[in-house]
């Protein structure tokens, strides 16, 4: 991880909270895009051990160093899990063309319910994704409901769902507990993802450029409705949003529209 | 006869409400539903369905949050299970 510049300002950091994910299309350049998939069905991707330093973890001049230093992945890495993460595991996720199944949608790990710190999960895809390739489905908004593993298997379609399509080189940053799995690959091509999950080393506060904390864009971002979500719940949502990021900004009188200051009110009580 | 069973997840307890998440299992092999293969809804509210057939066999109960647990979220909560015998 090479600068803390590329910072993510506070709106996409809010965007993040809200959403679970920040994706940056076609960040990876050819060189790098092209090298992976050779590398991955060769298999030589290192083992780590859990909890490895990145700098240990992944040697110089390997892709998933490569990866990690490119600026913005660096800057984006470094907003959201803060600096000098450990690495829990990394794995080629492939597709293959026909296979049949889709996975079930999943929140990896087990249920993980931490409100003011949160694993990070890189998702790079080498190759152009296309509709019929089984890019990864998710379910924005999601991670911070309260489920177990494939407990939500039983869902197979959500108003407001991504079914990944993307150029070659995109890389999506995920919150560990959004709802996610691999679409089945209708096509003739082996569809690849390249995941390494992140452990946050320091607390996650301020890690970003805070210059725009009071952009009212900020309250507006954790505010989004997702149209999966029942109206009523997708009010607590916001109300879980407000205090995730009053941890993150450590900041106890953050609010919006009074929705956690409202029932907390409790005049003269201990 | 086989079973043919439409699930869907409604924005309110209410059946007329909107469809907000939905899946289906084909038990006559006609048809292959999977995750993550359609980004439109069957149906518009959970009557639109009985409106075309689906007979309603399950709802999901109206459970008070657990104390302490009251902002907590979790699975959606408006589960509705349809069928028809094919």
């Amino acid at each position: 991880m090479t600068t803390t510049k590329h910072l993510l300002t506070s709106v996409e950091t809010a965007r993040f909270v809200a959403n679970g994910y920040h994706r940056m299309d076609a960040i990876v350049p050819p060189g790098l895009n092209e090298r992976a998939i050779p590398e991955f069905d060769a298999g030589q991707q290192p083992h780590v051990d859990y909890g490895t330093p990145v700098k240990d973890a992944f040697p110089e001049g390997s892709i998933s160093r490569a990866l990690l230093d490119i600026p913005a992945v660096a800057g984006a890495l470094q907003s959201l899990v803060g600096p000098d993460p450990t690495v829990d595991h990394h794995h080629v996720h492939v597709r293959e063309p026909h296979e049949g199944n889709a996975q079930p949608l999943h929140g990896d790990a087990i249920i993980d319910t931490r409100i003011d710190a949160f694993d990070v999960q890189l998702m790079y895809y080498p190759q152009e994704v296309t509709a019929d390739m089984g890019g990864t489905l998710s379910v924005p908004g999601s991670h911070l409901r309260r489920t177990n593993e494939s407990d939500t298997g039983r869902y197979q379609n959500l108003r407001g769902q991504t079914r990944l399509t993307c150029p070659p080189g995109t890389v999506v940053l995920l919150h560990h507990g959004i709802w996610h799995g691999g679409r089945r690959n209708d096509s003739d091509i082996r569809r690849y993802m390249y995941k390494i999950r992140f452990n946050p080393t320091v607390p996650q506060v301020r890690t970003w450029d805070v210059s725009d904390l009071d952009d009212p864009q900020v309250a507006e971002a954790l505010s989004v409705f997702h149209p999966w979500s029942e109206h009523a719940t997708a009010r607590l949502e916001i109300y879980n949003r407000i205090k995730m990021w009053r941890a993150l900004t450590n900041d106890p009188s953050f609010d919006i529209d009074y929705w956690a200051t409202r029932v907390a009110n409790r005049p003269g009580r201990v | 006869m086989k079973q043919h069973v439409l699930v869907l997840y409604l924005n309110t307890s209410g059946l007329d409400s909107q469809v907000l998440a939905w899946a289906e299992y084909d038990g006559t092999g006609k048809t292959n539903p999977t995750t993550g293969d359609g980004d439109d809804p069957p149906y518009e509210t959970g009557v639109e369905a009985l409106r075309d057939g689906w007979r309603l066999f399950q709802a999901s109960q109206l459970i008070p949050p657990y104390p302490g647990h009251e902002y907590d979220t979790s699975f959606l909560k408006h589960e509705f299970w349809f069928e028809k015998l094919e």
